[in-house]
């Protein structure tokens, strides 16, 4: 997509084609659409320059009747919660180690969904409430309101009641972000729930079947089963597709021994329900991917973690004329996150090819209005970028895959060195002592520059960090090993 | 040659072993010394030295008991029933932590016979520049000879033998992790890092603690200005990232005599022990009892049985520690020294291993690399944890001016506090960088959970000429406590308000 030049005169282009004029001044500088982590941080940084500054946000409820306030997925039914109930099962494990540290309680301990539940949800209402402030106080109008694109420079926001408003704009920033896919076999709307609706579930789940492979998938099912719930995972083929597959099979084996059922190659058909209830009996029918062969079984819950799916089919694009890619939504954008309209910019999950995370999307919002309204040039680097997927074991990672640096650079020209390890922290309570584990991966043509970072183990985000700043750095083998440790931690290995 | 070794290592700690096991790699024949003077309490250890015995090891293990204590905390605001009261028996601690170290020493020696090193339990000292004689433990007298010799004796704690009482009734560091029974109520006079972690553990797993302080602590380590959250000085001689790690000590139940010095200790009829102070702020003298005194005055070098003046290895008058050059090499040819009782050196293990690796690929390998002492991160385990690496904000100014340096920093709240409505008021970060033109990053300081893990990485970062732009490029990891180094912006020069505030 080329990059566009705005002196192309918008007016008289629509006047030409039978559209309405569009207005010589406009009410707002910039309308984002979605107040979640891009949207958000956009408005602000925009704001900062002194522009006036709409922020539209609207979450349409889920199939179960579900909702939440401003500030996107992240805050509201993503890594905020998800870590939130990732500590807690954590802490339930820490709770064992602590008896061989010396610690005594009764033997019976158990956990109760609902108090933690209400803990995570009055934590993100004060996010939600936080940022309603943030967004007052930096002088960005809010609305509560879906908003739509009805012709050039103009949107359409309806709010809860009904009540249409039409808003322009000289610019706009997209970052409406994802919802779960569905699956789209009987009973799946009815009875299923998702990630949506997990984190704020006025109940306990019981015995819960997750479906899916992605790290949504598993992060949920590795604290389900942590915090004492029977869990299962149903894998249609491989687990964490798009990850380095050694890394994603070692989280698979290790959520296997710790007490999370798999069945694998196996899809769901069909989802009655047994009994009424919260939670209820639903009984799940599946079949083989690789036969005939037919399972029938009975969980509380059904998860469906599949996949994401943008939100940009219903929010009048075709009305402006921004494209999207057909099949999957996503919104295409240069390396200045700018649609094929010049006035129109994307931040976020929505963009085709780059990172669904939530700073990726900060970093882009930001660096995109400092190049609108500041002056500035830096564009998003989204090269090196680290993540991490808060399974029960921990993985974090920055740069190249195993596979994709063989692919890339050919298996004879990279250097995998690599390590298990034992947290001293695991010694006193017996835990696994092979099951943690780091791996660098070199580029040997290029002084054995480090293009590749995993570890697997406790605190993995905290330890990858600094990893990645240093691979922004160019780090190579010889700086690494000239690198005196911090004893006795993980990272030191 | 005549020399029955081609090296022969005195002292099986951290650098000794790693030295003698890397020379083993070359073909070497190596023979290793190792004997442990038992403390004035009668404690002793196996091979492995301070490190694995009597230092990091057991230190992090029962600073982890410590934090599981307030996880228990923690775990029932994120819905975790647990019956109350919720005890803690120190004698599984103590005997699960012991165990492991067991394991550590028969692994060293496992390690040391598959790598057909020779190890002598014996206490050596020298007759000549490249003899060493001991006696063992059953009185016989072996006589050890080398083309090469390394000393890597280590240190001991210190006692403050002026105070009447101290010897006969306190303990130390060398003490505190063998003890079977609880220490009880304890008090440790005057503070270095050790001090701090001990007490630190201590509280947390529910003793009624007192650290008596003389001064400041954590000497050596950052002492910039002391800030309020709305206003900050540029930079003064105070306490900062000190104070901060002490200042949660409070709140987290560690009592502090500040400004205080014992005189005496006396033991009592009912065997707990009258301890004497002066405080010097109201000239008083003051007097309390307590179950236990550990000192944590310092340590020093373990020289005085090598009969140094014998052959001539110079050493520093004052401190005691030997006189190395760059390469580790003492004023006598073919007798070296590393580790903590080298003068002029961080007193860490991993310097220790990797200055003994650099220095037995040098004599047997076809290596010149020498050891760098830069940049080396450290972690003090104090319950709320402070890692650094590089240069702390005073030395940052010493060396280029103040108007050359840029302190971005920040006080955050780490998402697991929330729930568990943790204080994080003492959770903050500081990043030091030269003001010109690329913006340098020199120093970089972190008081927070699992600090070691964060400051890590950064080191790597910091090894490589990391910039200030470089790290803004580089994106966080959410979430955690580390991606706010990455988003550092507030600087000190700025005086602005340094709270992080949401995503």
């Amino acid at each position: 997509v080329q990059a566009h030049k705005e002196e192309d005169n918008p007016q008289k282009a629509m006047e030409g084609n039978g559209l309405t004029p569009v207005p010589d001044s406009y009410d707002y500088d910039l309308i984002v659409i979605g107040g979640g982590s891009g949207g958000l941080a956009a408005a602000k940084e925009a704001a900062k320059y002194g522009k006036k500054v709409m922020v539209l946000d609207f979450v349409t409820p889920t199939p179960q009747g579900n909702s939440w306030g401003l500030g996107g997925t992240c805050v509201n039914v993503g890594c905020i919660p998800k870590k939130l109930m990732h500590q807690a099962a954590l802490l339930g494990q820490a709770l064992q180690d602590s008896r061989k540290f010396g610690w005594q309680f009764t033997e019976e301990v158990n956990h109760n969904w609902m108090t933690m539940t209400e803990s995570v949800q009055n934590y993100i209402g004060s996010l939600n409430w936080g940022y309603r402030v943030s967004l007052r106080d930096a002088k960005v109008t809010y609305e509560n309101a879906y908003g739509e694109f009805v012709g050039p420079h103009t949107i359409k926001a309806t709010n809860k009641k009904g009540v249409e408003k039409l808003y322009t704009a000289e610019r706009f920033i997209i970052a409406t972000g994802e919802r779960p896919r569905y699956l789209g076999i009987p009973g799946d709307k009815e009875y299923c729930i998702s990630s949506d609706d997990l984190f704020s579930l006025p109940y306990c789940p019981g015995k819960t079947l997750v479906v899916g492979a992605s790290y949504v998938a598993l992060e949920c099912a590795g604290f389900l089963a942590g915090l004492g719930l029977d869990v299962t995972v149903m894998v249609r083929s491989i687990l964490l597709r798009g990850f380095d597959q050694d890394m994603a099979n070692r989280i698979g084996e290790y959520m296997k021994e710790h007490g999370v059922n798999f069945i694998r190659e196996f899809v769901p058909v069909k989802v009655e329900q047994v009994e009424e209830g919260t939670p209820g009996r639903l009984k799940v029918t599946a079949k083989s991917t690789t036969g005939d062969q037919i399972i029938e079984e009975e969980y509380n819950t059904v998860l469906l973690a599949i996949g994401r799916d943008p939100c940009t089919r219903k929010i009048g694009l075709d009305k402006v004329g921004v494209n999207i890619n057909e099949k999957t939504g996503k919104i295409p954008v240069n390396d200045e996150e700018q649609t094929n309209v010049p006035y129109i910019y994307a931040v976020g999950d929505i963009l085709q090819d780059k990172l669904e995370l939530t700073p990726v999307a900060i970093q882009a919002g930001r660096l995109l209005v400092r190049r609108l309204y500041a002056g500035a040039t830096t564009k998003c680097d989204y090269v090196n970028v680290p993540t991490t997927v808060f399974t029960p074991l921990e993985y974090g990672a920055c740069g190249y895959s195993e596979e994709t640096a063989v692919e890339k650079f050919g298996e004879e020209n990279i250097e995998v060195y690599h390590s298990h390890f034992w947290p001293l922290e695991w010694t006193v309570p017996s835990r696994d002592n092979n099951k943690c584990y780091a791996k660098i991966i070199c580029n040997i043509q290029d002084n054995e520059r480090v293009i590749g970072f995993h570890v697997l183990g406790p605190n993995a985000g905290e330890v990858t960090q600094g990893f990645a700043a240093a691979i922004k750095c160019g780090l190579t083998k010889e700086q690494l090993d000239s690198t005196v440790g911090i004893h006795p931690v993980c990272a030191e290995v | 040659g005549k020399n029955e070794y081609d090296l022969l290592v005195v002292g099986g700690g951290s650098g000794g072993l790693a030295c003698a096991k890397e020379a083993a790699q070359f073909g070497r024949k190596v023979a290793v010394l190792d004997y442990v003077e038992p403390s004035p309490r009668g404690t002793t250890w196996g091979l492995g030295g301070t490190c694995v015995n009597v230092g990091c090891i057991p230190k992090k293990l029962m600073h982890q008991a410590a934090l599981l204590g307030s996880a228990l905390k923690d775990a029932q605001h994120y819905g975790w029933n647990i019956s109350q009261p919720v005890h803690h028996t120190w004698s599984v601690m103590a005997q699960g932590v012991q165990n492991y170290v067991k394991s550590l020493n028969w692994g060293h020696r496992v390690q040391l016979q598959d790598k057909k090193v020779k190890y002598f339990n014996i206490r050596g000292s020298f007759s000549d520049p490249h003899t060493v004689r001991g006696l063992t433990k059953a009185g016989k007298e072996t006589v050890v000879t080398a083309d090469n010799i390394v000393i890597a004796t280590g240190g001991r704690p210190k006692y403050p033998t002026h105070i009447a009482g101290a010897l006969e009734y306190g303990i130390t560091s060398d003490d505190l992790f063998w003890l079977k029974e609880s220490p009880g109520k304890t008090l440790t006079p005057f503070v270095f890092n050790v001090s701090l972690e001990c007490a630190g553990f201590l509280t947390g797993i529910g003793l009624d603690t007192t650290v008596m302080m003389r001064s400041i602590p954590l000497r050596g380590f950052d002492q910039a200005c002391h800030i309020s959250k709305i206003k900050q000085m540029y930079f003064t001689t105070q306490q900062q990232m000190a104070s901060l790690v002490t200042e949660h000590m409070e709140s987290y139940g560690t009592k502090f005599l500040k400004r205080c010095f014992p005189t005496k200790v006396e033991k009592l009829k009912n065997n707990k022990l009258q301890v004497t102070w002066k405080n010097a702020d109201l000239d008083t003298e003051e007097t309390d009892s307590f179950d236990t005194v550990m000192w944590a005055v310092g340590r020093a070098p373990d020289t005085k049985t090598l009969n140094l003046e014998t052959v001539g290895v110079k050493t520093n008058s004052e401190t005691g520690k030997i006189i190395v050059d760059a390469s580790e090499a003492t004023s006598v040819p073919h007798i070296y020294a590393i580790g903590d009782i080298t003068e002029g050196r961080p007193e860490l293990t991993p310097t220790a291993i990797a200055a003994g690796k650099l220095l037995a690929q040098r004599l047997f390998g076809r290596s010149s690399e020498l050891m760098d002492y830069d940049n080396v991160p450290t972690t003090v385990f104090t319950p709320l944890e402070y890692g650094c690496v590089g240069l702390s904000e005073e030395a940052a100014v010493q060396r280029h001016g103040s108007d050359n340096i840029e302190v971005y920093h920040a006080y955050y709240k780490p998402l697991e506090f929330t729930v568990a409505e943790r204080d994080a008021t003492q959770c903050y970060m500081k990043m030091v960088c030269l003001r010109e033109r690329e913006q340098r990053i020199l120093g970089l300081h972190f008081i927070g959970p699992n600090a070691g893990e964060v400051i890590q990485g950064f080191a790597l970062g910091i090894k490589c000429g990391a910039t200030y732009p470089q790290m803004m490029k580089t994106v966080g990891i959410h979430p955690t406590c580390a991606e706010e180094v990455t988003k550092l912006h507030i600087t000190k020069r700025s005086g602005l308000d340094a709270t992080v505030t949401g995503c």
